[in-house]
């Protein structure tokens, strides 16, 4: 069973977020990238799923500008077999980015397309289910857990209050979120394996935006917050104030 | 002129409180392009009536597209809803069940999608929006260059208005259900999980300092004080150690909340899980270390043994609420 897994190049969490003059982006050097964690997820989930399958391959897509290269070679480190980068700078349409990864997914029979629930960048979750749509799959999101046989994947869906069990045939897609999978590390050998598997690059097709981003801002500080006390003293005075003052009891 | 439309949750035929906020965000956008709001409300039996009630927050007419409770299904059949009408914003929630709608919606009609809106103008016939990115450290305003735009707001941001009418049901039939490969099996509660952390009004999140699954139940005591919407959350810390469920994770890589009130309990406030909570309404910080960066952003805070202030809070609360 082959797997193809889209992942996304993302400034790392820890990373201080500064703001580019003139507001349309944000300053480059000092920003460490990674894979967005949940993609990891559902590259780990791809592993599984294929060892579990008794063989195939998994191939990692990406479409970002042409540094997703290193990315791409970390992810292959973790066991992927081959990867293809569509070179190019995605913006926050995701419905561009869908179509973009869609084209070179179009002709691929891989029984899955995995996704991470949300790319942690622009946090849009919609990329995964508009690819999904746009091949024809049926796509489940939220995705904890999944189980292929039979030409069909049982997945469990982290869902408010509980997990929703779904059923989808194969050829399908999801998006994977934590859950069963827990990402393993890159082994010494997998990284030096990772340097001769394949990694194609070509550009990526030109796909308009319909979305224009005006301005980048500094969230609005919080006002300076206060110590009402300490210990259980303070516990009544705070929730007069919660009631009083903030209103919110 | 455009109209805009309303996409309404409505689930085992109750609607969703974060519906009231759709519908009041749709109303004002609906002002400003001097059209109507229409309700869509698709889902299982009975979705029409339930929805009807939403007229007092300005909806004009409700679209009851009953017999399309799954996902795939209620897609196809808000993408029709949109293609029959004339609208200039088609407005989704961004709770796991609008996340789960909205692509899907956008994908039909080859529509960009503005997820997690935090604020909204309309300026010349255009929707510009504002939404939070890299988990909040940054808040970008985008416009839509296309119409209809599509969006999801985030619960608990929006107002929730009077501008009441009397709304019209009408039925609308769902398109002849395809194949879809996409079968719904079934449901397992998770034990205690009644209301999503990312959609209550007051989130009770516990940390490490809890030091113990068994101390739970003061959290649990807490919340069931501070009454039916408020919910349990947790930091990373926490869910990593098996502790409590990632449904209830708050942070970069778990739920983006925004509630009216949040209490950390014993959490340090690392910026990862600052980046989940940081946008709420008020916050409360209880830390027994005074150095804990959670003071940073609360609002209000108590240095001291959560063990001693956390029932003692509940106990003030309880007080509070009798008299
Ligand atoms: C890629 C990545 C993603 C991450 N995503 C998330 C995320 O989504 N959410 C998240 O929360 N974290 C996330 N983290 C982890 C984050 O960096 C922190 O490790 C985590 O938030 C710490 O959890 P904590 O505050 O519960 O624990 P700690 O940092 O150990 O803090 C415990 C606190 O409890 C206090 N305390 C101890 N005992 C008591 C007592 N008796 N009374 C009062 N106070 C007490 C201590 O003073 C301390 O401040 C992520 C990290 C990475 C690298
Ligand atoms: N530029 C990209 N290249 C490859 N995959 C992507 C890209 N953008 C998003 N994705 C995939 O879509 C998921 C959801 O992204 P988003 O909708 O942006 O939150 C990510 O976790 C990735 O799996």
């Amino acid at each position: 069973m082959n797997i193809t897994v889209c992942v996304k190049r993302v400034p790392d969490t820890a990373t201080r977020i500064r703001i580019a003059e003139g507001g349309r982006g944000i300053m480059q050097d000092g920003v460490k990238y990674v894979l967005s964690p949940y993609d990891e997820f559902a590259v780990e989930a791809a592993l599984q799923l294929v060892e579990a399958a008794g063989g195939g391959e998994v191939t990692l897509l990406s479409y970002g500008p042409p540094a997703t290269a290193e990315t791409l070679r970390s992810g292959l480190a973790l066991g992927a077999h081959r990867a293809v980068l569509l070179t190019g700078e995605p913006d926050m349409d995701g419905w561009a980015t869908a179509q973009v990864l869609a084209s070179e997914l179009a002709g691929s029979d891989d029984a899955l397309v995995l996704f991470g629930i949300k790319a942690v960048d622009d946090d849009q979750q919609q990329v995964g289910p508009m690819v999904a749509e746009l091949l024809g799959r049926p796509c489940a999101t939220a995705v904890a857990a999944m189980d292929v046989e039979g030409g069909v994947a049982t997945c469990r869906r982290a869902v408010e209050g509980g997990q929703e069990v779904v059923e989808m045939d194969l050829p399908a897609a999801a998006t994977v979120t934590k859950g069963r999978y827990e990402p393993r590390y890159a082994s010494l050998r997998g990284i030096m394996m990772a340097k001769r598997k394949p990694l194609v690059e070509k550009p990526a097709p030109e796909v308009e935006s319909g979305l224009a981003l005006e301005a980048l801002t500094y969230p609005p500080e919080r006002p300076e917050g206060r110590i009402v006390g300490e210990g259980v003293e303070a516990a009544g005075e705070l929730v007069r104030l919660l009631r009083e003052e903030a209103r919110v009891l | 002129m455009a109209d805009v439309l309303a996409v309404a949750e409505v689930r085992d035929g109750v609607v969703q409180s974060v519906s009231r906020e759709v519908v009041s965000a749709a109303r004002g956008i609906a002002d400003s392009l001097g059209g109507a709001v229409d309700v869509a409300a698709a889902g299982g039996p009975g979705c029409g009536a339930a929805a009807s009630g939403l007229g007092r927050h300005g909806a004009d007419r409700v679209l009851a597209v009953e017999g399309a409770a799954q996902v795939d299904v209620r897609a196809t059949a808000v993408a029709e809803l949109v293609r029959a009408g004339s609208y200039g914003a088609v407005v989704f929630a961004a709770t796991g069940p609008g996340r789960d709608l909205a692509p899907r919606v956008a994908a039909k009609l080859a529509s960009p999608l503005l997820t997690d809106v935090v604020a909204l103008d309309v300026d010349g016939g255009r929707i510009v929006a504002t939404r939070p990115v890299f988990a909040g450290k940054a808040l970008a305003r985008v416009r839509a260059l296309g119409t209809p735009a599509l969006l999801s707001i985030r619960p608990n941001v929006f107002a929730v208005a009077d501008s009441p009418r009397e709304a019209q049901v009408e039925a609308v039939s769902p398109a002849a259900e395809a194949e879809t490969g996409y079968r719904v099996g079934g449901f397992e509660a998770s034990a205690g999980a009644a209301l999503d952390v990312a959609e209550a009004a007051i989130v009770v999140s516990g940390g490490r300092g809890m030091k113990d699954p068994e101390n739970w139940h003061i959290l649990e005591d807490l919340r069931d004080a501070l009454g039916d919407t408020a919910a349990l959350g947790a930091s990373r810390a926490v869910v990593d150690a098996g502790w409590r469920p990632h449904a209830e994770q708050v942070g970069q890589t778990g739920k983006t909340v925004t509630p009216k009130l949040y209490l950390a309990m014993a959490i340090s406030g690392a910026i990862q899980h600052l980046a989940g909570m940081r946008t709420s309404g008020v916050i409360v910080a209880v830390n027994r270390d005074p150095d804990a960066p959670i003071f940073g952003v609360a609002d209000y805070g108590i240095v001291g043994d959560v063990f001693e202030v956390a029932p003692a809070l509940a106990a003030a609360v309880r007080e509070l609420r009798g008299s």
